[in-house]
């Protein structure tokens, strides 16, 4: 990032939609890099039929637990890529300086992650859900459930990112910290599904991940920022 | 003046010599109350007319379980000073306390899988204390793996700090979820919670290896947060004198 050339962001909705729409345009320069974490979700739920019986009935009832698992994995797999090339090349050591919040420069990398990331997974569920033989409202609510629960999923991972940028232990000690924090969301996420498909109705589910998002969204940014703070004393 | 009083040991070096006395004190007081009530436990409570001898394990088995909670809202506790005075005594506290916590989450744990396999006639079910102390563990190991990754020390403070507040907001919630799994997935088999009451003898022995664990970890976490503050201020003067005072004295 050359001083010269980007834009002076001032207030909050303008930081955001700059640091959103510059990291839009660094993954669409890296087509390939966001590519592989959807062949990866994919991947890992083709494992799952080969590592045991392919009886239908059993791979319809494991299907959100695995697609839901999947998505976990995968979207650990790409958070390294939020802050490590920023922080290796000095961008956000830059972002801190920069007269812009914080707060809304990092929301905008968040959501850019989100968009590049899990928003592609929500739409590949539908060909998980395919590969499992679920029915179609299944797969719905399973697309419904990851669209409103990897926003929380995404708020953890960014922070425990930021947590561990620099650290030894790399995306291992990641996955140490984001997993057990993103327990509640795999349960409420799969269980949605799993309500479904015996009559009991996903709506407590979705809604609690729903909830869980946007309280993730709005303190969030604030604890964000606190983590990058940390990583740079 | 009662302020000044408070914040003096506050300050590592004036902290050490306390936290010495306290462990020898918490110490003591740890091992004669399990001396107590382990013999309560063991020797005075009757026997359990239907798990037999096996329900003794829980004279151990609850304070751990307990103890384990506890000490991640302490850690948390200390956490929040750490980050609103940015001291670091409080960090330190943090830091010493997070082993004690994980021990007590393996113990509680294992003599649960102990007791299991004669109760429930299996070592392991996901139920959802079991799953939720699990995953209790897995934050303690968390913590103490992101301290060791982190090589600046006040740096590896405050990202523990942060990890431990965003956790201890997450235990509630981990903890209805996995309630609320367990009852979708299983009817309730297993039930705890309705115990039939308790002889009193048993409660005393509980109660007595409940303070016994909570001054043990107290003992443990003071012992370790000595070891801490002479390796972080290895470079002062005070710990120069302590460590070695013949040499320091000899120097001009």
């Amino acid at each position: 990032m050359r001083p010269s050339s980007s834009p002076e962001p001032a207030s909050a909705l303008a930081a955001l939609t700059w640091a959103c729409s510059r990291d839009l345009r660094i993954a669409l320069r890296h087509r390939g890099e966001v590519a592989l974490v959807l062949v990866f979700f994919l991947l890992v739920g083709s494992m799952f039929p080969l590592a045991m019986a392919p009886d239908p009935g059993l791979l319809r009832a494991i299907a959100p637990g695995i697609a839901w698992v999947s998505a976990l994995l995968a979207t650990l797999l790409s958070l390294p890529r939020l802050f490590a090339a920023d922080h290796a090349d000095g961008t956000l050591e830059q972002l801190l300086l920069a007269p812009a919040p914080l707060a809304a420069l990092l929301a905008g990398k968040v959501l850019a992650h989100w968009l590049t990331t899990a928003a592609p997974l929500v739409l590949l569920s539908g060909l998980a859900g395919l590969q499992f033989d679920l029915d179609p409202e299944d797969i719905a609510i399973l697309a419904l459930s990851l669209l409103l629960g990897t926003p929380l999923l995404t708020w953890l991972g960014a922070i425990s990112a930021a947590l561990t940028l620099g650290a030894r232990g790399g995306s291992t000690l990641l996955g140490l910290l984001v997993l057990p924090l993103a327990v509640p969301v795999l349960i409420f996420g799969a269980g949605s599904v799993e309500a479904a498909s015996v009559g009991l109705g996903a709506e407590a589910h979705l809604s609690l991940l729903a909830a869980g998002s946007i309280l993730a969204s709005m303190v969030g940014p604030a604890t964000l920022s606190l983590a990058v703070r940390i990583a740079f004393e | 003046m009662a302020a000044i009083n408070w914040f003096r040991f506050a300050s590592p070096a004036s902290f050490y010599p306390l936290a010495g006395k306290l462990t020898g004190l918490f110490g003591w007081v740890a091992v004669l109350l399990a001396i107590a009530g382990l013999y309560v436990g063991f020797v005075i409570a009757p026997t359990d007319a239907q798990q037999g001898e096996s329900y003794r394990i829980i004279f151990i088995h609850v304070p751990a379980a307990w103890m384990a909670m506890f000490i991640y809202v302490v850690i948390a506790f200390w956490s929040v000073f750490s980050l609103a005075l940015n001291a670091r005594l409080p960090s330190m506290m943090a830091q010493a306390l997070a082993p004690t916590g994980a021990l007590f989450a393996f113990i509680a744990l294992w003599t649960g899988a102990f007791w299991g396999r004669p109760t429930w006639g299996t070592y392991w079910v996901w139920d959802a204390r079991l799953t939720s102390t699990l995953v209790l563990l897995f934050l303690y190991l968390g913590l103490i793996a992101l301290r060791s990754g982190i090589d600046d020390p006040r740096r590896a403070d405050r990202a523990c700090a942060l990890l431990a507040l965003v956790g201890v907001v997450n235990v509630p919630i981990i903890y209805f979820s996995v309630r609320w799994w367990n009852t979708l997935h299983q009817g309730a088999t297993i039930s705890m919670s309705a115990a039939p009451k308790m002889a009193q003898t048993m409660l005393t022995a509980m109660l007595l290896m409940t303070f016994s664990a909570w001054a043990y970890a107290i003992a443990a976490a003071l012992h370790r947060v000595r070891t801490i503050i002479i390796e972080r201020e290895a470079l002062t003067d005070w710990v120069g004198r302590l460590v070695n005072p013949v040499q320091r004295q000899r120097q001009p």
